[in-house]
């Protein structure tokens, strides 16, 4: 497709700002007359709050101090229910809960003050486990400890195990994952009865913290504002969190009449923010003698914490992405996410995916083995294709070709060669090679009926000379929602990218074109943008100012002529759900995605046997994604999802005792430094996808699901070890090389 | 930053002597503060209750790196970083600039001091076993005048070394008689740059009509402080390397570290890694042979 | 309660410009250059002098401003990322992020340029290895560095191709 911007690598809209550190993120922001507000929170993860001593020492007269008694509305973090509280009240149900909020003039004094107050608390038994949770050792949320649950049927799975030649089962686990965005939660609030409610953050999703705000102030929604300052990565962790923050601000801006800024240091967020859910996943699959998938069987649980947040929909995508890009007639997806006395698990960059995927991808390399196939030719044998239908009963109605993305990451890595090398020089050697892969999808943009419920929406205005602002509440994060807005309005209107401007997300000025989660931004918000900059020219045209011609001279003065003669110029758009996509709630079958992107990608490991490091040689990523709007931007996102993945498989563990992180330092929690991460080649395909502006699809998360598994097979591949959980660290891997050896 | 900052005092000296002064008159409430690459991070977790600190950074008598006849002189302020670019110490002691350039990051390598790396006296510190193998001697300072200790002979326990509440670390001597050595450091982290160490170990041997004449083993974060393995080196002495050999120094080994779990690593790999570096050491003496 | 101990006054030369600041002997110089001098260009990440979000040059070295105390600024010459660029002409690395993608959230960017232009100031030519080395200090969770790699690469080679 001949594009004039859409495909180029336009540069960063606000990369200026950010090379030269003019970029304001919100710990850059000083108000008159701020206060710096801290949180107390509780040391046991479950109890009942006896008493709160403040300690002596401190001017507590000079303090602003907020507890659960003095929220004028409703002591609650609306999310999907309202189980979770804003401050505990009477009760903790998990570690570093908040309780209490001070503020003072003094940020040093603030952080004193912190450490005298006590919360007094008579310990109630607590779990920490799925199995404990699962097996009722104490019911602590609900009925059942269960927030949520999914049974995903298709053909007959207990009929099938007859035609099945060999049955193959195993367990997988992945612990919890921080998001560990470089800049730390953060909110600066300004509140009073007579003004309403601001805050100033960093934050995904405005919208969802206004919905958050106004029930616990009890304000109409138009005295709730919602702004987003420059943000530091959030990758999901800013996701629900944000809302929380924001009301502990707005909390002590209301009490003290003052504006309050609260930073979290980095202990602080490691230790009480949202992680990446852990999970377990049983896998039973059926197969013929000739490798053709016959029965999948899959048992997926996730840890949600010790609220729901957003568990339920978190379990969601990690349930229909369980059974892959393979074609089963007969698979059932049980799944069910519990609650443990730990502060709530949340969204992260893949949202589930991540977790089945992993599972799935260990499993079928397992499935391959005990056939006697290679996993390459297993993966081959059971490729879905267009025309046939997935787990949850959607028909693939994209053109996909798994093999010939699998044949071009093998060739780009030199799969087989190397696979077919290292088998014979690894027996003379202390560091063992190896080669593995994934093969996935991810499904963009808000599952189901989701998009549908969030009728996102967007608007556009232009200036009298020619400018065209969008607003829509997307965020930039560092994924390139500006840049690429820019250029999906600038095709449109025929403009260059300077002419396009994004407006500062505010829920004051723009519509709610929903959260930027979900690889949605691109797919289905940019293709509002598309239409509300093609509304615009519509209009231009149809009144007469604009003929045929693309030029932006003569768009300005269009534009000018038009708004000085008939008046603002401007469109609004809603999102208008395909028709032909049916997803049946009930039943969980049907069009669960509007689009997949598809991927395959191979991992080259070594691993010294001295030491059972893992050092990732070299990483080959290829994706089919609909349209690449931004080559630079799109390789960026697969190449840090990449980083993660790594980080995923390899590095990065929670150490916790009763419920709490314990190694909340970025010391001993470990992230990939430069010199951890591979190369990372990436290479995309495109078919365009008729409902993608420019045809893209989204692929914000898809380097998640993919990269941890690709991994772990290249170690299990390098060493013969049957690896089921990550992180794999290298303590884990010496005992299994140890017990191999024997 | 959990500390009340502004409790904390941070003087700064006139000269060595107004130091020393000052911490003679009331010894153990001055306590000096060099690059702050370990003090600033304790204040920041609020986890630094000693609150005077006196600041020694510019103090000239500490500074250099002197190469002597039979010594090569560190004063304690010695950077990292200029361990890393000194010509002789890169020549003739390879394993501690090998163990400054593990240390932290550049910027941390550009503010921290091997006087700083001693006194903190962290059993994962990375310099101390390259320090041990090569004999290092810690001198001492104060208004009483000046002491001279083997660094083997500093530590005594955890975080507890042989260092009077009036005294700082002046300097480091490494007595330059390692010739025809061959030496081995590898530091085992939690990741490849900027990591804490699981493991270290330091060794040198001196080969002579195929036959260990000489031998240096020392390990970091194994024990309560670092460690110089004697019995393993006793072990060694006077053998000619080989598999049986190593098996045996790799039995000895086991008996006189004392590795724990924490939360960057388990006792059992810490173990286990541990004999194997001492295993990849021995292993290149007798395939460098011939 | 903590006694209010005593400020002092702080003279050093910030971006080529004589400065001074009042701070608490042992505060962060990362605080003194972001609150007293209003540059916040300088970002905390970490508190720990682990992320190297707070990256600046102290007399030619390139250090984490979150553990130096402001004490020890004294008569220092520094350089953050505000004096980088020369007036509105950016620095040559500051280019290559914006052309090769080197800087998504931005948050690690500052440290991450200075880090950059140290080491290039140091190793004009650097092999992949010693920048991955040279850089090792700054964490980024957004690019997998990829990018920032090819950012100082294009760098150095304009530099030593364009003159």
């Amino acid at each position: 497709m001949d594009t004039r911007v859409i495909g180029k690598p336009v540069p960063r809209k606000e990369g200026r700002e950010k090379v030269t550190g003019r970029a304001r993120y919100v710990d850059d922001i000083a108000l008159p007359g701020m206060l710096h507000g801290a949180t107390v929170r509780s040391q046991l993860a479950r109890g009942r709050i006896v008493g709160i001593r403040y300690g002596a020492g401190i001017p507590w007269e000079e303090f602003t101090i907020v507890t659960a008694r003095d929220i004028p509305g409703k002591n609650c973090v609306t999310l999907l229910i309202e189980d979770q509280p804003c401050l505990a009240d009477g009760v903790i149900d998990h570690p570093e809960e908040p309780v209490v909020l001070l503020a003072h003039s003094d940020a040093y004094l603030v952080e004193e003050a912190r450490r005298a107050v006590e919360i007094v608390c008579e310990p109630l038994p607590a779990v920490f486990t799925i199995e404990d949770s699962l097996t009722r050792k104490e019911v602590i949320w609900g009925e059942d400890n269960i927030f949520k649950s999914f049974l995903v049927e298709k053909g007959d799975v207990e009929s099938a195990w007859a035609q099945a030649e060999l049955i193959v089962e195993g367990e997988y686990e992945t612990g919890a994952q921080e998001q560990l965005y470089i800049e730390p939660n953060g909110m600066i609030a300004e509140a009073s009865p007579e003004k309403g409610v601001t805050v100033w953050g960093s934050l995904q999703c405005p919208y969802y913290v206004h919905k958050a705000l106004v029930p616990v102030f009890g304000l109409p929604k138009h005295r709730v504002r919602v702004v987003q300052t420059e943000t530091g990565g959030g990758f999901g962790g800013k996701e629900e969190y944000p809302s929380m923050i924001a009301a502990h601000a707005a909390l002590l801006a209301w009490k003290s009449g003052r504006p309050v800024k609260i930073i979290y240091d980095r202990a602080e967020d490691m230790v009480a923010t949202t992680k990446r859910h852990p999970s377990k996943t049983r896998h039973r699959t059926g197969v013929t003698r000739d490798g053709r998938l016959v029965a999948m069987d899959i048992d997926f649980t996730i840890d949600g914490g010790a609220y729901e947040t957003l568990s339920p929909v978190v379990l969601s995508r990690g349930t229909i992405h369980a059974a892959g890009p393979y074609s089963c007639p007969n698979v059932r997806i049980r799944s069910r996410a519990v609650a443990t006395n730990a502060p709530p698990h949340g969204a992260f960059r893949g949202f589930g995916a991540p977790q089945s995927v992993f599972a799935l991808e260990r499993q079928m390399d397992r499935v391959a083995e005990q056939l006697g196939m290679t996993p390459d030719e297993f993966r081959r044998r059971n490729f879905i294709h267009e025309g046939e239908t997935l787990a949850v009963h959607q028909v693939v109605r994209e053109k996909v070709d798994m093999k010939r993305l699998m044949d071009r990451a093998f060739e780009l890595s030199g799969y087989h060669e190397k696979r077919e090398r290292f088998a014979k020089e690894n027996a003379r050697s202390a560091i063992k090679r190896g080669m593995g892969f994934a093969s996935f999808l991810h499904g963009a943009g808000f599952t189901g009926s989701g998009e549908e419920y969030l009728a996102s929406e967007v608007s556009a205005e232009a200036t009298p000379d020619g400018v065209v602002r969008i607003h829509a509440a997307s965020t930039e994060m560092g994924q390139g929602t500006n840049t690429i807005f820019s250029q999906i309005a600038a095709e449109a209107l025929g403009l260059p990218c300077e002419q396009i401007e994004i407006v500062q997300p505010d829920t004051a000025n723009v519509p709610n074109s929903g959260p930027t989660v979900a690889s949605r931004t691109s797919m289905i918000v940019g293709k509002l943008v598309e239409s509300a900059a093609l509304e615009i020219e519509k209009k231009l045209k149809d009144s007469g100012f604009l003929d045929g011609k693309r030029d932006p001279r003569a768009f300005a003065a269009a534009c000018r002529r038009y708004i000085s003669e008939i008046g603002p110029l401007g469109a609004f758009i809603r999102y208008d759900h395909p028709r032909d996509l049916h997803w049946d709630d009930e039943r969980y079958r049907g069009d669960a995605y509007g689009a997949y992107a598809w991927a395959v990608y191979v991992a080259e490991v070594s691993v010294d046997t001295r030491t059972a490091e893992t050092r990732v040689e070299d990483f080959v990523a290829v994706q089919e994604v609909g349209r690449v709007i931004n080559p630079v931007l799109a390789a960026g996102q697969i190449e840090g999802g990449v980083a993660q993945g790594v980080g995923f498989a390899l590095f990065e563990n929670i150490v916790w005792r009763e419920g709490r992180m314990v190694n909340a330092q970025m010391t001993n929690y470990v992230m990939p430094t430069s010199m951890d991460v591979p190369p990372i080649r990436v290479f995309f395909e495109e078919i365009p996808y008729g409902r993608g502006p420019g045809g893209a699809k989204g692929i914000g998360e898809l380097p998640l699901d993919g990269s941890a598994p690709a991994v772990i097979n290249a170690v299990a591949n390098a060493t013969g070890l049957d690896i089921r959980r990550i992180p794999m660290t290298p303590e884990t891997l010496l005992e299994m090389l140890e017990s191999a050896r024997g | 930053m959990r500390s009340p900052v502004p409790a904390y005092e941070l003087e700064t000296p006139r000269d060595l002597a107004a130091a020393l002064e000052r911490m003679a008159r009331t010894p153990g409430v001055w306590k000096p503060f060099a690059g702050g690459t370990d003090l600033m991070v304790l204040l920041e977790a609020g986890k630094l209750p000693h609150r005077r600190f006196l600041n020694i950074a510019k103090l000239a008598e500490l500074k250099g790196i002197t190469v002597a006849g039979d010594f090569v002189l560190l004063g304690a302020l010695t950077t990292y970083t200029e361990i890393r670019r000194h010509e002789t110490i890169a020549a003739e002691f390879p394993l501690l600039a090998r163990a400054a350039a593990e240390t932290g990051s550049i910027a941390t390598q550009n503010r921290g001091t091997i006087g700083g790396n001693i006194a903190n006296a962290s059993p994962a510190a990375d310099s101390p076993p390259a320090l041990l193998v090569y004999d290092a001697e810690i001198e001492t300072i104060s208004a009483r005048g000046k002491r001279r200790i083997p660094y083997a002979r500093f530590h005594s326990g955890y975080k507890k070394m042989d260092l009077g509440a009036d005294e700082m670390i002046s300097r480091i001597y490494l007595p330059r008689r390692r010739n025809g050595w061959q030496e081995y450091y590898r530091k085992v982290g939690t990741r490849r740059a900027q990591a804490i160490s699981k493991v270290c170990l330091a060794g040198a041997v001196k080969i002579e009509s195929g036959r260990i004449a000489d031998v240096r083993i020392a390990l970091g974060s194994v024990a309560p402080a670092v460690v110089r393995a004697q019995a393993t080196e006793k072990v060694l002495l006077g053998r000619q390397p080989s598999v049986e050999v190593a098996r045996e120094a790799q039995a000895m080994l086991a008996r006189e570290i004392a590795p724990i779990d924490d939360m960057r690593s388990t006792e059992r790999y810490r173990l286990r890694v541990a004999q194997n570096l001492l295993g990849e050491f021995l292993e290149s003496l007798w395939l460098n042979r011939g | 309660m903590a006694e209010v101990g005593k400020k002092i006054r702080v003279e050093c030369t910030v971006n080529g410009e004589a400065a001074a600041f009042e701070a608490y002997p042992m505060e962060r110089l990362l605080d003194a250059l972001r609150r007293e001098l209003r540059l916040t260009g300088t970002k905390e990440g970490c508190g720990e002098g682990e992320c190297g979000a707070c990256a600046v040059e102290m007399d030619g070295a390139l250090v984490n401003s979150c553990l130096v105390p402001a004490a020890q600024a004294q008569g220092a010459t520094l350089r953050t990322i505000e004096g980088v660029a020369c007036a509105d002409e950016l620095h040559a690395i500051q280019k290559a992020f914006l052309l090769h993608g080197g800087s998504q959230c931005g948050i690690c960017t500052p440290g991450m340029i200075l880090a950059s232009v140290n080491l290039l100031d140091r190793n004009p030519s650097p092999s992949e290895e010693e920048i991955r080395e040279g850089l090792a200090g700054n964490l980024c969770r957004c690019t997998g560095y990829t990018k920032i790699f090819a950012s100082v690469v294009a760098a150095h080679r304009k530099r030593d191709g364009g003159g």
